[in-house]
């Protein structure tokens, strides 16, 4: 519970004595590149193979003659906009950025880099951390679409390569009657992952005690307790959120 | 010229610090020494507002810190140079954008004044055409240099020393002291530097404070400390070699 609170008054910190908007600017653009631009090929890769892998377990599966075959396209896209994309690519991207901002963080810490800059009447916290939890809002999302379209396409791949299902047919069922709501639960989920694992991370990164083993405990933590958060948020958002998706 | 008043810090229950009064006055090295665990460094982070005291303030030029509004504190903190025990580089940065760091917040020079200051502080400390390499390519006693450049670039009118020679070896420890006493006569800094260095003591220290158990227990000037009575204090100086050899000679 006392982490807990330390956690929202950490959060209340980065509000606080902010910068000019110009230091944040150059901040906010170094972090993007870092957070979003390093982390297109992991989650292509891992996107393409996630669309290829689902199309085919889904095709093996569903061997009803009553069932047309783009149904399964209907179904990959459907996991993919609503689980695969947002749920799966925050879990790695929690073990690629998490660790990483954690570890900088926690280095930072320990070689007294962050007492120098509350030294120099910064205020570190905002500083260091509020510009990577906007840029992994602003591109985590970004990611989220890129994954989907790239998972959608990888079915796409093994549909053609393999035969389970004609391109047509998955074209048709990739079409067939989308729910928009989809694609705005996806990127409400993606925003609250991306807030999650970016404020999660620096906050263990940032109360780093000790040395070089510390930084890395606080790395293996930030990764645990991301996952896990983002586990129960997908859970409340699915609880809250799912309903519309009849309505919609 | 840095005033301390009755400084006591506690953690929990522990009190680290017992309320110290202290002067540091402009144009010394004033050294602050002691064994490990007696509070320097805590005493040091109150100073520089890496700790807020429990009781006591901190006065620079008579501005009160210890007690200021947040505003206030960073207008003192701009006259503020710390050289860190590891010298807290920050590893993304170049030589350059690690000296020139402080300007850019601080300050709203055009940014060729800002070079201009950088040169003029890396030539100083015996760094010139260092300006794109790294920290991760500099030795221990460049670090130090770079430190002490970053420290001094937004001419400081306090320099703070959390163990400058750490890590470093004898001759480099020397180089890098008499770097800082230099520093502090030519500009007129009040210095303060914590070590356990009885060489760099001897060897920079206008004006000793010797700390045992969160209390200050001696302070004077280098000549002095071999005519003191003050038991741990002796225990702590005489724990060296050199020491006991210079005060059988002094006898």
């Amino acid at each position: 519970m006392q982490s807990i609170g330390k956690y929202f008054i950490f959060l209340g910190s980065l509000l606080k004595n902010r910068e000019s908007f110009k230091t944040y600017f150059k901040l906010f653009i170094d972090e993007s590149i870092k957070v979003g631009t390093n982390s297109i090929f992991l989650i292509a890769t891992v996107s393409i193979f996630m669309g290829a892998v689902t199309t085919i377990q889904t095709a093996y599966n569903l061997v009803n003659p009553l069932i047309p075959k783009y149904v399964v396209a209907l179904v990959v896209r459907d996991m993919v906009l609503l689980e695969l994309s947002p749920t799966i690519i925050a879990i790695i991207f929690a073990g690629k950025v998490g660790s990483n901002i954690a570890g900088e963080l926690g280095t930072m810490r320990i070689t007294e880099q962050i007492d120098a800059l509350e030294v120099m009447g910064l205020n570190s916290s905002s500083y260091l951390v509020l510009p990577k939890v906007l840029a992994t809002i602003f591109m985590f999302p970004a990611l989220v679409v890129t994954s989907a379209f790239l998972s959608i396409y990888g079915g796409y791949l093994a549909a053609s390569f393999t035969g389970v299902i004609s391109p047509t047919e998955y074209t048709q069922g990739i079409r067939f009657q989308l729910n928009e709501f989809m694609i705005i639960f996806a990127m409400i989920k993606a925003i609250t992952f991306a807030f999650l694992v970016s404020t999660i991370s620096s906050f263990m990164g940032y109360y780093t005690k000790g040395g070089a083993l510390e930084v890395g405990q606080a790395s293996t933590s930030a990764v645990t307790n991301s996952v896990i958060a983002i586990l129960l948020a997908d859970y409340l958002l699915a609880q809250l959120l799912a309903q519309y998706l009849i309505s919609f | 010229m840095i005033d301390l008043e009755n400084i006591q810090k506690s953690f929990g229950d522990i009190t680290v610090l017992k309320g110290i009064d202290a002067q540091f006055k402009p144009g010394l090295v004033n050294m602050i020494i002691g064994a490990s665990g007696t509070g320097k460094s805590v005493l040091l982070k109150c100073m520089v507002g890496l700790e807020q005291p429990t009781v006591g303030s901190v006065f620079y030029d008579k501005r009160n810190f210890s007690n200021a509004t947040r505003k206030a504190q960073i207008d003192i903190r701009k006259d503020i140079g710390m050289l860190f025990q590891g010298a807290a580089l920050f590893d993304s940065k170049s030589v350059e954008e690690n000296v020139r760091f402080p300007l850019d917040i601080l300050t709203h020079l055009p940014l060729d004044e800002k070079l201009d200051k950088v040169n003029q502080v890396l030539d100083r400390v015996g760094l010139t055409n260092t300006n794109t390499q790294m920290p991760s390519e500099l030795s221990g006693g460049m670090k130090k240099r770079v430190g002490i450049a970053r420290a001094i670039v937004n001419s400081s009118k306090y320099l703070f020393c959390d163990e400058p020679n750490s890590g470093l070896d004898p001759q480099t420890s020397i180089t890098i002291d008499n770097l800082i006493k230099e520093i502090t006569q030519e500009y007129n800094i009040t210095t303060v530097v914590v070590s356990h260095d009885m060489n760099s003591v001897m060897e920079i220290g206008d004006y000793i404070m010797f700390m045992h158990q969160g209390l200050k227990l001696w302070d004077g000037t280098s000549d002095q400390i071999l005519d003191s009575e003050v038991d741990e204090f002796n225990d702590f100086v005489f724990a060296n070699n050199l020491m006991r050899s210079l005060k059988k000679l002094r006898k």
